[in-house]
């Protein structure tokens, strides 16, 4: 199945083995968008990556910027505005939104409601998007973080546009969650297809909302408490059984955006006055060490390992890809189900192809 | 998120290394797969969840270091560090909600070969893959050992920092060097 087919989310291969219309066997490819990244990095300067790290999950590169930068301000001290801190989660949060409200109308067009709700989805999608032009002057790949805070300020009136996009989503999520929650054929195709138990989740590296499905509560934002995350009061929603399958996730994703709604009313709330960028020194030429950091980003765990060795290029650059670890479980989730319910469940797993090959 | 500390590990593995430079746990030869064990599930640490695993090439280079002598003064040596192929694997605790612990297997890059973690913990299956396809670290042990995102002939291991590209006639059309070696022996990739 694939590379090139309407539901593998990118250029994706399945070698699925069938009997009859069971899954007997099933190996992924995948490869086919392998850009080498992490070669490309180092050559070049470390903010010369920024932009690479865009490409990298191409729906959220908020995400993806601020993980890197991140794991470049570890090694070296800069203090970050806390402008800059606010605006970096209100920019984190709304691209989780993006990503969520993109996943469920991905999903439900796997399910065959061919277009509907993806594009009810992709409208809330504009006006996000919009917002991140503004600010950035790209939709998607924004390349708005720079190591100390962010590269320029949010323009007039954006604050109060944000505010209005943030105050009208809670409706929209209503009014799908009324088409979609209690929807017959969702709940007897999505129920018991591709379950994932607590252990092997854990011991698979799986992370985001696919583990907190499963029935694990790891949040990073808890966790880690990087940023400012711990000054907003949010719950983690997780799933209380061990079921885990593509229902748990589903509803996982819908709650988490409710989530990060109130998240981002906070942020809203609080933000203040101020420059967005701390003092980076010119050359950005680390002392030798080793920094891993992560963040929570909307598919799971994103993380970067950077080996910097006095030079301003870094020795080792790696970038930690959720989508490909999580896919580790697809086989598993996929034996015995249907070729139908295989399409489904690679939809749940929520992958993007940038991400799995770099 | 806490810092682990990594005294209880010398304890019952006393060969292993601690990397101060690093801040990684050097895992003794031979012993990885049972200190991999020993980490997951011993009470003080029950580190569940293997985050990132990751090759490192290092060639051999020229270390300057400063030396302080007996008498007080200051003098840059220089020393060779030899060649080596590190896998790096960061660890946490999803129960314990700490970590990270880093542990480094170290091998030399002319048949580098290293334990597979993969039966400790899943998440090493496509990560040690793709350390054996851009490295070339061979896993023993590993379930399912091939390339996974380079196509299956490809020849050669592109992270290495060794690594020379093959030859493309429409782009490159007098080869040279090493480009011309590679393709009289005829492993022209084009």
């Amino acid at each position: 199945m694939g590379p090139h087919h309407p539901s593998t989310h990118g250029v994706f291969r399945m070698d699925v083995k069938l009997d009859g219309e069971t899954v007997v066997d099933l190996q992924p490819v995948f490869g086919y968008l392998h850009r080498n990244h992490e070669k490309l990095a180092e050559d070049m300067s470390y903010l010369a990556s920024m932009p690479f790290t865009d490409r990298l999950d191409y729906f959220n590169s908020m995400s993806n910027n601020w993980a890197y930068a991140l794991a470049a301000e570890k090694l070296v001290e800069i203090e970050i505005p806390e402008r800059a801190e606010y605006l970096r989660v209100i920019m984190a949060e709304l691209t989780r939104l993006v990503n969520h409200v993109s996943l469920v109308g991905f999903f439900i067009n796997d399910l065959g409601a061919l277009g509907t709700p993806l594009l009810y989805a992709f409208r809330e999608r504009e006006k996000i998007l919009d917002l991140f032009e503004q600010a950035s002057g790209a939709r998607m790949m924004c390349n708005y973080f720079r190591f100390g805070g962010l590269r320029n300020d949010v323009p007039e009136g954006w604050l109060d546009r944000a505010r209005e996009v943030v105050d009208r989503f809670p409706d929209f999520l209503d009014e799908y969650e009324k088409l979609l929650c209690e929807n017959e054929i969702i709940l007897s195709r999505t129920q018991g297809v591709g379950c994932l138990s607590r252990d092997l989740a854990i011991s698979a590296g799986i992370t985001g909302p696919m583990l907190r499905a499963s029935g694990v509560n790891y949040d990073i934002r808890k966790v880690d408490k990087y940023g400012i995350y711990d000054r907003f009061q949010f719950r983690v929603p997780y799933s209380d059984g061990d079921v885990g399958d593509c229902y748990d996730r589903f509803r996982v994703r819908m709650l988490e955006m409710r989530e990060s709604i109130g998240i981002l009313k906070q942020a809203l709330d609080g933000i203040g006055d101020g420059p967005v960028l701390g003092d980076a020194p010119k050359v950005f030429k680390p002392k030798p060490a080793e920094v891993y950091g992560r963040v929570e980003a909307p598919k799971g765990e994103l993380g970067f390992y950077l080996i910097a060795d006095g030079t301003p290029k870094p020795y080792r650059y790696r970038v930690r890809p959720p989508s490909l670890i999580n896919l580790t479980v697809l086989r598993d989730m996929c034996l015995g189900q249907k070729v139908a319910d295989a399409v489904i469940i690679l939809g749940s797993i929520d992958i993007v192809l940038g991400e799995v090959d770099r | 998120m806490s810092e682990l500390s990594h005294e209880p590990v010398l304890q019952p593995f006393p060969d292993a290394e601690w990397d101060e430079a690093a801040g990684a746990i050097i895992a003794p030869l031979g012993q990885a797969l049972a200190l991999a064990e020993w980490l997951r599930d011993d009470d003080a640490f029950l580190l569940d969840y293997c985050s990132n695993v990751t090759g490192v090439d290092y060639l051999e280079r020229e270390v300057k270091e400063k030396v302080t002598k007996e008498d007080g003064a200051v003098e840059t040596v220089t020393r060779t560090e030899p060649s080596r192929m590190d896998v790096v694997y960061h660890l946490y605790s999803m129960q314990k909600q700490t970590g990270p612990l880093v542990l480094k297997q170290r091998t030399n890059r002319e048949k580098p070969e290293v334990e597979s973690l993969t039966p400790v913990w899943r998440s090493c299956e496509l990560q040690e893959r793709e350390v054996f396809d851009l490295f070339g670290v061979n896993f023993m042990g590993h379930p399912d050992q091939r390339r996974i995102l380079m196509w299956d002939e490809f020849e050669g291991h592109p992270m290495r920092k060794d690594y020379t590209e093959p030859f493309d006639y429409e782009w490159e059309p007098t080869p040279h060097d090493e480009i011309l070696d590679k393709h009289q022996r005829g492993k022209v990739i084009v």
